[in-house]
């Protein structure tokens, strides 16, 4: 029963990885690439680690894992912000000088 | 095709990539990449045949370690020296 | 097929997709991404192959700092260059003949090899681990079979960084600071100390040492100077000069120590052969030193200073 659920939970991550890739793939410009890829490969490893927790059954080992996660989403974030800021500048700096 | 007959295989192909793109460049900084790839190559190589005993071989696994800083410090080494050629060609 | 066959199967495939994009890759900055990438499915190949402590350092050092040395290189070079172009229609089909048939010659004659090895160091390492002053088999043949080795790979971490600011590459441009940046690589800084000197007292029973150790604390300086909020690391400084210097001092006076020990008249002298009581605290003193010199000396290797030693 728990196999099963940890399977389901794995299932899904993969689910959402494969939408964020896709989304990246997909997507014209740099801003909704961005947007896909952090948001989706976040919930993606979240849903991993959430079934690799009901897996294997050691609570230190899920939260050691809980927090990897945390760090993962962190510098997602800070990536995306600091990817997009410069982004940003050189849609700008490409507009300026196509005037 | 057992693990260790597939990882070497996998080796020898990287490692041929690897030179494959040594020859072909054209930038300098590809070129160091490639002999990265090749040497990550010969590194597989090693673990793979450490990987035959169980447990593992830890005698080889410290040899890759050695190897494994060695080629960052070459590699930090060949970049100084293609910034500077760049520099003087410029 | 099991699930072990699949993973094998599509880890070696993706390693060599991998490759293959890195080389073909037409922007050079996408290259030194897909390096990196590379060099993240090479640390699962190696946990595969279990090679916990090779999995680590590669993540570290391989992917990670060899991927800031790229990036930095590439920042370095100068706009004025044109690009190189390449050659006619016949030298790419005779150097990928060329590459095919080495390549074929080499797995052809790696399939030959035993699957069980003829001979293999690892029983009479096995036997010797009690008396090495460490539990982990890696770290006893790092820093007790094969210390000469280790002692050697320190000096060249050291030569590089000698060479490297012989050479006197140009300095890349100022980059802009972000004030996000700053904030994360100050939260970072103190969770990247904690595990690398987690990594490191780990190396003495677990998977660790004083490599990944090095290459963590090297992560944090880097992101700091990358961040400007670490004031040039210059060579006239004391301090720095000596803490590059600690890893092989610290391993030439435990050896000098060892001779002095271990000596007896009329016997054949054996270098970097630790004594048995002293051996478990020599290898973490020369580990800790290790550790700050690999950092600092990586850290350099990436961002330091560039200035040419004049007469």
């Amino acid at each position: 029963m728990m196999a099963w659920l940890g399977g389901v939970l794995l299932m899904l991550g993969l689910l959402f990885f494969l939408a964020g890739s896709f989304g990246v793939l997909r997507f014209p410009d740099v801003f909704s690439r961005l947007h896909a890829v952090t948001k989706a490969d976040t919930l993606g490893l979240g849903f991993i680690v959430l079934g690799l927790g009901v897996l294997q059954q050691d609570w230190q080992r899920f939260l050691l894992m809980l927090l990897i996660w945390g760090l993962v989403m962190l510098s997602g974030t800070i990536s995306c912000q600091l990817l997009g800021q410069y982004g940003r500048d050189q849609t700008r700096d490409h507009e300026e000088s196509a005037e | 095709m057992s693990l260790v007959h597939w990882y070497l295989l996998i080796a020898a192909a990287l490692w041929g990539i690897g030179c494959y793109g040594l020859i072909r460049g054209p930038e300098l900084l590809r070129r160091i990449i490639a002999l990265n790839l090749m040497g990550a190559a010969v590194f597989l190589v090693m673990v793979t045949l450490a990987a035959r005993t169980e447990p593992a071989d830890g005698v080889l696994h410290a040899l890759v370690l050695t190897g494994l800083v060695v080629a960052v410090s070459a590699t930090a080494f060949a970049l100084a020296l293609v910034a500077r050629t760049l520099s003087e060609q410029a | 097929m099991s699930g072990d066959f699949w993973f094998d199967a599509l880890l070696g495939v993706l390693l060599l997709v991998l490759a293959l994009a890195t080389i073909q890759a037409r922007q050079l900055a996408a290259a030194v991404m897909l390096y990196v990438v590379f060099g993240l499915m090479l640390a699962l190949a190696w946990a595969r192959l279990g090679a916990a402590d090779l999995a680590l350092a590669e993540a570290a050092i391989g992917a990670g700092l060899t991927g800031a040395l790229l990036f930095s290189a590439l920042a370095r070079q100068p706009k004025s260059i044109t690009p190189p172009v390449r050659a006619g229609k016949m030298a790419p089909l005779a150097a990928l003949m060329l590459c095919i048939s080495m390549g074929t010659v080499l797995g052809w004659t790696l399939w030959q090899l035993p699957l069980q090895p003829a001979h293999s160091q690892l029983p009479a390492a096995l036997e010797q681990l009690g008396s090495s002053g460490t539990e982990h088999l890696v770290t006893a043949v790092l820093l007790n079979f094969r210390a000469w080795d280790t002692l050697l790979e320190l000096l060249v971490l050291l030569l590089a960084l000698l060479g490297t600011r012989l050479v006197a590459a140009p300095e890349p441009a100022a980059l802009q600071h972000w004030p996000l940046a700053r904030q994360w690589s100050i939260r970072l800084l103190p969770l990247l100390v904690l595990v690398a000197f987690f990594v490191l007292w780990r190396g003495a029973t677990a998977p660790g040492g004083a490599f990944q150790a090095g290459a963590l604390l090297a992560a944090a300086l880097v992101v700091l100077r990358l961040n400007g909020q670490l004031p040039m690391l210059s060579f006239g400084a004391w301090w720095v000069r000596a803490l590059i210097l600690a890893g092989v001092l610290a391993f030439l006076l435990a050896g000098l120590l060892s001779l002095w020990l271990n000596w007896q008249p009329e016997q054949a002298v054996q270098w970097l052969s630790w004594p048995l009581p002293l051996a478990k605290g020599l290898i973490l003193l020369i580990e800790l030193c290790a550790t700050l010199a690999i950092g600092l000396t990586l850290t350099l290797l990436v961002v330091g200073e560039r200035k040419e030693l004049t007469a």
